[in-house]
């Protein structure tokens, strides 16, 4: 007998070591995990996403295949309904975040009935938009309550705050706002309450601690939230109906969209109304992310 | 740099209550400018507690803290002034290690020249010039200890206040950073409270040691009373005495008491009044291995022996099963029959 290994026995030999320089390389059976998620994106998501965009370049009357996108922007109503998703999306999203930095701040610590607050200040996300709209609808209509009082306090006519921008504003708010709040909540608590300590024993004033310390650490999160807060008011739709002026002020893009597709059955045009929405949001979250960069390395980059 | 100078800074009953447990239970202290004070306890004794308190991190539940007769314990920790050194060492991580430097400089509006000059001159001193670009999660621990301190003494502050700034190192660059630390208080004559449970780094560091338990404080003295004359058994358990051996007294006058243990008189000093039924603190190093019979002698079966070097770490049990920790040079086995010798002086009886 000969002390080298059989044929057989090498070949199990490099068997094995195949597998293990897979695994090296995190190729192994664990992988089949990410086949049903993979499945899933595919079919709901990028199929769907592709499709409408090659249906976007397929206009209805044939001939030039950006025609959709020429007569997007050539049309004033419809062009001008991107003018309006920004003027709803922006402020809402700026808001929600702006709001939400003061009063995470103040939920940081231990307090007595802390959890009652939060409760109440997430409960808005349970209720959904339609509900909110049939809320606001009472409360700031004509003769709701708010103009009730309003009249009450010498007023000579109802302020107008449904049926127009400023109802479709307020609706965003109420909905918007939880999701900035627990996002930014979770974030400042990430920061560790030791570093604003330290920065008191070396002589920062609470407003030069928020300053100097929780901001530049709180500012890539913040980013974060604003994007995801910007999107979701971006792609309003229920309460532009409801509270807003759907054929006016509040003719946002996914009514444009809406309206093209189901109701005009130009699908095509409204698959190119849905892809410049993506583009739109997609140019927004670009620039916010950007700004992040550059805002992080400002705060971390030892000049000064 | 030298230190802002203060005469006298002192705690009056200062008491915490964080809901039903007493953190600290009225602590009476006199801290005197330009000393090396340490507070040494175990965990949860509140030594971390009397820190913050005295930092102005947490508000006072009872009691006052007075500088140079002036109230300061109403004082939010910036209108303090004083300077802290974290166990975490709380690095801004946003920041360079200069600019963590600079950090209270800036905060203070200090002009550019005088800010560059004084970062300069705190990196030096701590030997970070190198290092100095970098920042925190970039550095060794021992270098964002260094950092720490830096970012603290900068300042010049009155106080400086350290939470066991060295537990979280190696044991090498420990003793390294111990001796950085008293050479950073003996250059600059920086007021200094030390906060360890080591005792070993107590009593290299410090002018004075206050020992405290259960958020009481046990003992106040330089190293060398505390070590030599613990004032009851708590204190001498930590000091080092790791033999108490159950004991009934026979006999006692002013200083002195006669005890009988495992059948053998033993004579010790005494610090406080003994009742009958009281215990002998004995340290592991002032036994001597004897052979003849003589006062102060214990009869002893080697157990378990340990080789340290030059010593031998013996376990050894009397004839009533009390055991008992030796350090000793003799070369011993197990199952050995020794005779231990302890001077009077050597055997402190408490109660
Ligand atoms: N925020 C708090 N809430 C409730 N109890 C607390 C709080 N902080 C401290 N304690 C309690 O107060 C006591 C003293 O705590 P402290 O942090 O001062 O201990 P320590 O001596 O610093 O201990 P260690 O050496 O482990 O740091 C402990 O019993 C602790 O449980
Ligand atoms: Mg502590």
């Amino acid at each position: 007998m000969t002390a080298l290994p059989s044929l057989r026995d090498q070949r199990s030999l490099e068997r094995a070591s195949l597998k293990h320089r897979l695994a090296e390389k995190g190729v192994d059976r664990v992988l089949w995990l990410l086949v049903p998620g993979a499945v899933f994106v595919v079919l709901l998501f990028v199929y769907p996403f592709l499709y409408g965009l090659q249906l976007s370049f397929q206009p209805k009357g044939g001939g030039n295949p950006f025609q959709n996108y020429i007569t997007f922007f050539s049309d004033e109503y419809s062009a001008e309904t991107v003018w309006i998703t920004l003027r709803l999306g922006l402020p809402a999203a700026l808001f929600n975040v702006l709001a939400s930095i003061p009063i995470a701040f103040r939920m940081r610590g231990r307090f007595r009935g802390k959890r009652a607050l939060t409760t109440l200040l997430v409960v808005p996300i349970t209720l959904g938009t339609v509900l909110t709209a049939e809320g606001l609808l009472a409360f700031f209509g004509p003769t709701g309550w708010f103009n009730r009082i309003w009249i009450a306090l010498g007023a000579d006519e109802p302020a107008k705050l449904t049926h127009n921008y400023w109802g479709v504003l307020f609706s965003l708010v109420i909905t918007g706002f939880p999701f900035a709040f627990l996002l930014t909540l979770s974030y400042l608590s990430g920061i560790d309450p030791t570093l604003e300590q330290a920065a008191a024993t070396l002589g920062a004033s609470k407003r030069q601690r928020f300053r100097t310390i929780t901001m530049p650490l709180l500012a890539p999160g913040l980013a974060v939230t604003f994007c995801l807060s910007f999107v979701l008011a971006f792609s309003v739709f229920p309460s532009a109906v409801m509270v807003g002026n759907p054929a006016g002020e509040t003719h946002v893009m996914s009514i444009a969209a809406y309206e093209t597709a189901l109701r005009d059955n130009d699908f095509a045009m409204g698959s190119a109304i849905a892809m410049l929405m993506a583009l739109v949001m997609l140019i927004v979250i670009g620039v916010v992310l950007i700004w992040r960069t550059t805002l992080y390395r400002g705060a971390t980059g030892g000049k000064g | 740099m030298a230190g802002q100078r203060f005469a006298e800074l002192h705690l009056d009953h200062v008491r915490r209550v964080f809901g039903d447990t007493v953190a600290l239970k009225g602590m009476d202290l006199t801290i005197k400018g330009g000393e090396f004070v340490a507070l040494l306890g175990p965990s949860g004794c509140g030594k971390s507690t009397a820190l913050n308190c005295l930092a102005g991190l947490l508000p006072l539940t009872g009691g006052r803290i007075t500088l140079d007769g002036r109230r300061i314990d109403d004082l939010p920790p910036e209108k303090r002034g004083f300077g802290m050194v974290f166990q975490n060492y709380a690095l801004f991580p946003h920041m360079s290690v200069r600019r963590n430097v600079g950090f209270g400089l800036s905060m203070r509006k200090t002009p550019r020249a005088e800010l560059t000059r004084r970062v300069d001159e705190a990196v030096r001193l701590v030997q970070l010039e190198e290092h100095q670009h970098k920042f925190p999660a970039q550095l060794s621990g021992g270098q964002q200890q260094r950092v720490a301190i830096a970012r603290a003494i900068v300042l010049e502050p009155p106080l400086v206040l350290m939470d066991e700034p060295l537990s979280n190192l190696d044991a090498a660059l420990r003793l390294e950073m111990r001796t950085e630390i008293r050479r950073l208080h003996q250059s600059l004559g920086l007021t200094t409270v030390y906060v360890t449970h080591d005792q070993e780094e107590a009593l290299a560091l410090a002018d004075r040691l206050v020992v405290l338990r259960l958020g009481e404080v046990q003992q106040v003295g330089s190293p060398e009373e505390v070590y030599a004359h613990p004032v009851n058994r708590y204190v001498a358990g930590f000091m080092g005495y790791r033999n108490m051996i159950p004991v009934t007294v026979t006999a006692q006058d002013d200083e002195r008491a006669t005890v009988r243990a495992d059948g053998v008189e033993l004579v010790g000093v005494k610090s406080e009044e003994v009742a009958d039924s009281a215990v002998a603190a004995v340290r592991p190093e002032d036994f001597a291995v004897v052979t003849e019979a003589g006062e102060n002698t214990l009869d002893a079966t080697v157990e378990i022996v340990e080789y340290h070097g030059r010593e031998q770490a013996v376990e050894a049990r009397l004839r009533d099963g009390t055991q008992l920790h030796v350090r000793t040079n003799s070369r011993l086995a197990p199952g050995d029959a020794i005779r231990l010798r302890v001077p009077v002086e050597r055997v402190l009886v408490f109660s």
